[in-house]
């Protein structure tokens, strides 16, 4: 049981990263169409640019806003500069434009800072808390409410504030959101900078428990779309399902398979969806089920 | 108010409107009538700017607006009820409406709204349900009170008609009428010749991509060319 719980734990807690790539992947999607492949590279920035900017004397909160907003500046920037000049484009090269970007953001990360792993301390001390055995950090915890936190506020703005509103119209009907006088590539723009944000956070709750390195968001966007496709592509709600399940998954084949399998587990969650349920756990849906 | 000058359109390389010229002046309901393809709802894309020309210009109080983006055009006072409806279907009937007055200052939405829950009563006792789940007559509805959401100034309205009750038909045309009192200027598409020739004070007949016939609406639908080839007279 106490075992049971450990796995359960770490699993939860990884999802929930894993959730938040997701919901990038999902914001992106539904207002463009778009996968962006380099959604893991947000999360590898939000990390780094925090441990750096700390490690230079910054202090921790600072820090953790810094890269936030390198990592918005960064996914607007990916918007401008190399998916709105291919606008019309077919799905397949927009897909390619961003493994490209990934690509290039891993190299300038690695130039740019330098190749070896590194972490933050944790937000609220590293004393466990023991709960029916097992030993869950406060990071983990924090991990939690702060995703969960996350997921609210994207609730909230996509239900409750106009431009919010603007994105779900895009995404429901994008010539009745032109029609109405939204300006649709404007809305796609502020996608990419949502889910930049949405990703760096995610990046900088992890780092002071699985590390960093300039290469990290290659599993996470991986692991995220395994997450956002199991979850229906498109669906937020199905995007936090998703996240947790592949997390826990990972979890449990790591503790009572092996832990060589762990990063296999989205492998084959993706082949499984694909083979099994083409729409996902949810079906088709788009931003209806928020 | 609305001038397009001899324009041409097209999807990809093919040419759907071969020079199109038209008219419409402040305070006129016209109507844009024409067979199935004739490019009728193609010109209206052109006029919102969500396709663009290839040559020609299209002016809006006496303004060339052709290369404004179509949310530029929305705010100068260009409203589009698009064919077959096109509401936000997951969205509820009142973030349907807030949204189509998404280019006006927030203190003026609670009062377009209070005018558009006026004017259709039925979406008023719908405001929370989901666009999908309305009715055909009801979406029509709303896709109008959501054009009407931006205070135009100009309003298209492409079939606004199709696939509904005669009933029903005949209050959205009465509605179309009245709006002309409070001052909006109206192009209306319609397949429905009679109808539209009964509303309209000047009409438009459009084929294959050309306007071939113009005249007021008195005297098209006494034209032998109209009754024969579109009121089956
Ligand atoms: N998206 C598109 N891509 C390519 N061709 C199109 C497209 N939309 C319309 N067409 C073609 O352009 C021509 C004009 O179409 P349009 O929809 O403007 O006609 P319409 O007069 O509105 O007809 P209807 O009365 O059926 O609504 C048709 O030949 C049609 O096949
Ligand atoms: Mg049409």
């Amino acid at each position: 049981m106490a075992e049971f719980l450990q796995f359960a734990f770490s699993g939860l807690t990884v999802g929930a990263i894993y959730a938040l790539v997701a919901l990038g992947f999902t914001l992106i999607y539904n207002a463009s169409g778009v996968i962006n492949f380099a959604q893991g590279e947000f999360v590898m920035l939000g990390g780094m640019v925090t441990v750096f900017t700390h490690a230079a004397g910054v202090p921790l909160p600072l820090a953790a806003l810094i890269a936030l907003v390198v990592a918005i500046i960064v996914g607007l920037a990916l918007y401008r500069l190399a998916i709105e000049p291919a606008r019309g484009a077919s799905p397949v090269t927009l897909i390619i434009i961003t493994i490209g970007a990934s690509i290039l953001l891993r190299g300038g990360a690695s130039l740019t800072f330098d190749k070896s792993f590194h972490s933050l301390p944790p937000f609220a001390g590293s004393k466990p808390l023991m709960i029916g055995g097992a030993a869950l950090l406060p990071q983990s915890l924090i991990v939690l409410a702060g995703a969960g936190a996350i997921v609210i506020a994207l609730w909230y703005f996509l239900t409750r504030t106009l431009s919010g509103k603007a994105i779900l119209a895009t995404a429901a009907n994008r010539l009745a959101a032109r029609l109405v006088g939204i300006n649709t590539n404007a809305v796609v723009g502020l996608s990419f900078g949502v889910s930049a944000a949405i990703g760096a956070l995610g990046g900088i709750l992890m780092t002071p428990i699985t590390l960093t390195s300039y290469d990290s968001g290659t599993l996470l966007a991986l692991k995220g779309f395994a997450a956002a496709m199991l979850g229906s592509m498109g669906n937020p709600l199905g995007a936090v399902v998703g996240g947790l399940t592949v997390g826990l998954l990972e979890a449990f084949s790591a503790g009572y398979i092996s832990s060589s399998y762990k990063d296999a587990v989205a492998f084959l969650v993706i082949l499984g969806v694909l083979f099994l349920m083409p729409q996902g756990l949810f079906g088709r849906g788009g931003m209806e089920r928020v | 108010m609305l001038r397009i000058e001899d324009v041409v359109s097209c999807y990809g390389r093919i040419e759907v409107l071969h020079g199109v010229s038209l008219e419409v002046g402040a305070g006129e309901i016209v109507s844009l009538v024409g067979s199935n393809g004739a490019g009728k709802t193609t010109l209206m894309r052109v006029i919102s700017g969500i396709l663009p020309l290839t040559r020609g210009r299209i002016l809006f109080d006496d303004q060339p607006i052709d290369r404004l983006p179509a949310h530029v055009r929305v705010a100068r006072g260009i409203a589009q009820v698009p064919e077959a409806r096109q509401v936000f279907g997951p969205l509820s009937v009142d973030d349907n409406l807030r949204l189509g007055a998404f280019r006006r200052h927030a203190a003026d939405t609670s009062r377009a709204l209070d005018r558009i829950y006026n004017l259709f009563p039925a979406l008023a006792e719908r405001r929370a349900q989901s666009a999908g789940n309305l009715s055909g007559g009801q979406q029509q509805m709303l896709a109008m009170g959501r054009a009407l959401m931006s205070d135009p100034r100009l309003l298209l309205l492409d079939e606004p008609s199709m696939g509904l009750a005669p009933v029903l038909v005949d209050q959205i045309l009465d509605t179309v009428a009245n709006l002309r009192k409070d001052g909006v200027t109206i192009l209306l598409v319609e397949q429905n010749v009679n109808a539209a020739l009964a509303i309209a004070d000047r009409a438009y007949v459009l084929e294959t991509g050309r306007i071939v016939l113009t005249g007021s609406s008195t005297a098209l639908a006494d034209d032998p060319r109209i009754r024969e080839a579109y009121l089956g007279l």
